[in-house]
């Protein structure tokens, strides 16, 4: 019965935590943008416009719901719900850190381990294509259905060369369950799969974060809604919570991307560096510095609001930093702390990606994934075998 | 307490998803649809392949599942090719309008 | 717990599978062959076949279906047409189709012995291990020519959907 309890509770955790992280990304996202684009972002909403994601939240709930009339009903309803379920159900084999202590239980900071997780994660991003490809469908619509199209055609063509990117990682950890993906990089960087010996991931790291970006729809490869073409492909149809659905779809999309490749490449929650070489005061430092530029910046105010804002988050952080000097959370803390400043780094880096590259045309991206990526990750996953055979 | 389900209820499902596949190849006329029945036999047969492994405790059974699951994909591949060349040449999906090997 | 996870996926992949041949429109016949391959997934799962669990759902489910999903939506089919249907076939069909299953029924509650009971678990060397472990030794060969059939089927279709430029 405890068991069953501590499971609930921890659902219930990721589950708060993974939809208001989604609902953040958004503003970080925005946030990052206007500030490549020399702008300032959201900024009305609450202290640095942090309220936005809420105010997004209640005007995407209380607009007008319309269903198309020649649209199919039922598959033009089932679109959404398949996107954002298939995409929500990859979170739970994600390991988020060590095992810990709860009530004197030990439990894993992860809803489940499968002996299959990698698998179970492959399988339900191939089934998200149904989402997009019949959201496109069924709204009746030429451009949407250009944008399905599109769509499907896409992530066919990428899922190759991401699955045989995946493959080579698994050659060197022989095993498909994250957990153990994750112990076999035990120690720094160095034990990482991308730099592990005999055979260093960097090539097989670089092409499933590309076809990452693929997967998930994300710039440069947006061509499913690429706006200046297809006004906003396969959800041109969609309004209010089923637009919605899309985005969180979208973004959790995202999330699981940069989880995986962490967990696959990254060394999942082992710090950068040994702990004999102090890698567990790295967050305590971090989150000084933080809040010691908060409080700078407070003392000197740009603006006049932030004479208030700058000091509490100051005075915030540099509570995190404290707290993160205490022994008990330590032991929980720090796994979980490498673990999204990895998957923090990665998503920062699918942003800046959007802030920076232009959009492909479609012959491109087709020709980029079936003559440069997948040639090029079938040639990794041999050198890979051929170098783990020969040291092993 | 751990009951579980006879071994033969799973045969008898894969029975029965065996004889929907045949009713709807022999019923449909879109060839498309002709094309999934098959696939459902197919999935059918990989069921009792399944159930029989589990029944020898051998993993026999799964590689032949696997090898199924091959072959259907390569036979989803050249079958949707051909479908798409047969709409192509004649602008029609029904089965019984592709029939000028007859005449 | 597993008799009712299996009435309740058994029950949904024989409704679905009914819906496969009786819907008229291809589109909604493909979703439910999704839906009776998601619940042959669970009922493999059940039956301790993790790894074909989930390459039913990475290769059926994942990348066959969205092909058909795909060419369905690229030629636009619509609904089917109701004309020439023969009489015999809709006179006999069903009486037909419960005959065989009746006899089937009968045929594997005589054949096979019912003392075999399924219990989640008990069947443990359906792991991807176990699965490579024979694929690569005992059933090295077959997987080879499996690859050429693959890439047999991948210029067939290539020649077959390629469009005529050069005539």
């Amino acid at each position: 019965m405890n068991f069953f309890l501590l499971s609930v509770i921890k659902a219930a955790v990721v589950a708060f935590v993974l939809l208001t992280t989604l609902a953040y990304l958004q503003w970080v996202e925005r946030k990052v943008i206007a500030h490549i684009q020399v702008r300032l972002g959201p900024s009305r909403v609450g202290p640095h416009g942090l309220l936005q994601p809420l105010a997004d939240v209640i005007k995407l709930i209380t607009k007008e719901d319309l269903i198309p009339p020649y649209a199919n009903k039922f598959v033009y309803l089932l679109a959404p719900f398949l996107a954002v379920t298939m995409s929500l159900i990859s979170i739970s084999v994600i390991p988020f850190g060590a095992e810990i202590q709860v009530f004197g239980q030990p439990t894993w900071m992860q809803l489940t381990d499968l002996n299959v997780g990698l698998l179970l994660i492959l399988a339900v991003s191939s089934m998200g294509v149904y989402g997009v490809a019949l959201a496109g469908w069924a709204s009746n619509n030429k451009y949407s259905l250009l944008g399905g199209l599109r769509s499907s055609a896409q992530m066919i063509s990428y899922e190759l060369p991401l699955s045989l990117a995946v493959a080579s990682p698994l050659l060197l950890s022989n095993t498909l369950s994250l957990r153990q993906l994750v112990q076999t990089q035990a120690g720094s960087i160095l034990h990482w799969n991308i730099l592990r010996l005999p055979a260093p991931q960097i090539v097989s790291f670089i092409v499933f974060m590309i076809a990452g970006f693929a997967e998930t729809n994300r710039v440069p490869f947006d061509l499913p809604e690429a706006e200046n073409e297809l006004v906003a492909g396969f959800h041109t149809e969609y309004s209010s919570m089923k637009f919605a659905a899309f985005f969180m779809a979208e973004y959790s999309n995202m999330v699981t991307v940069a989880c995986v490749t962490v967990i696959l490449f990254l060394g999942g929650w082992y710090p950068l560096f040994a702990v004999a070489w102090g890698s567990n005061y790295v967050p305590a430092l971090l989150f000084g510095l933080a809040g010691a530029v908060c409080l700078f910046f407070g003392l000197n105010p740009v603006r006049k609001r932030d004479r208030i804002t700058m000091p509490v988050f100051g005075v915030i952080f540099l509570g995190i930093a404290a707290a993160f000097l205490l022994a008990p959370v330590q032991a929980i803390f720090i796994p979980l702390f490498w673990f999204l400043a990895k998957v923090g780094l990665i998503l920062f880096t699918f942003i800046w990606v959007r802030g920076t590259l232009p959009r492909f045309r479609y012959d491109q991206l087709m020709h980029f994934a079936w003559k440069v990526l997948f040639p090029v990750a079938l040639v990794n996953l041999l050198v890979t075998g051929l170098l783990v055979a020969w040291f092993s | 307490m751990m009951t579980g389900v006879p071994l033969s209820w799973y045969l008898i499902l894969s029975a029965v998803l065996f004889a929907l596949g045949v009713a709807g190849f022999l019923f449909r006329k879109n060839i498309i649809t002709v094309f999934m029945s098959i696939e459902l036999m197919l999935n059918a047969v990989n069921l009792s392949f399944i159930a029989f492994s589990y029944q020898l405790q051998q993993v026999n059974g799964h590689i032949f599942t696997f090898f199924v699951m091959v072959v259907a994909a390569a036979e989803a591949a050249v079958g949707l090719a051909i479908i798409l060349s047969v709409f192509k040449n004649r602008a029609t999906l029904n089965v019984d309008d592709v029939n000028s090997m007859k005449y | 717990m597993d008799v009712i996870l299996f009435l309740v996926f058994a029950i949904i992949a024989v409704v679905c599978g009914i819906n496969v041949v009786v819907q008229r429109h291809p589109i909604t016949s493909a979703l439910s062959l999704i839906g009776v391959m998601g619940s042959l997934a669970v009922l493999y799962l059940l039956l301790g076949a993790e790894f074909i669990a989930m390459a039913q759902v990475i290769v059926y489910a994942g990348a066959i279906m969205v092909l058909f999903v795909f060419v369905i939506m690229l030629l636009n089919a619509g609904a089917e047409e109701t004309r020439g249907k023969s009489l015999v076939a809709q006179l006999l069909g069903l009486p037909l189709l419960i005959l065989f299953l009746a006899f089937a029924s009968y045929f594997v509650q005589r054949f096979v012995p019912s003392s075999t009971i399924v219990h989640f678990g008990a069947f443990k060397s359906g792991t991807a291990q176990n699965i490579g472990i024979a694929l690569f030794t005992r059933y090295l060969l077959p997987f080879e020519v499996t690859s050429v059939l693959i890439l047999i089927a991948i210029l067939g279709a290539i020649v077959l959907a390629r469009k005529e430029l050069d005539r």
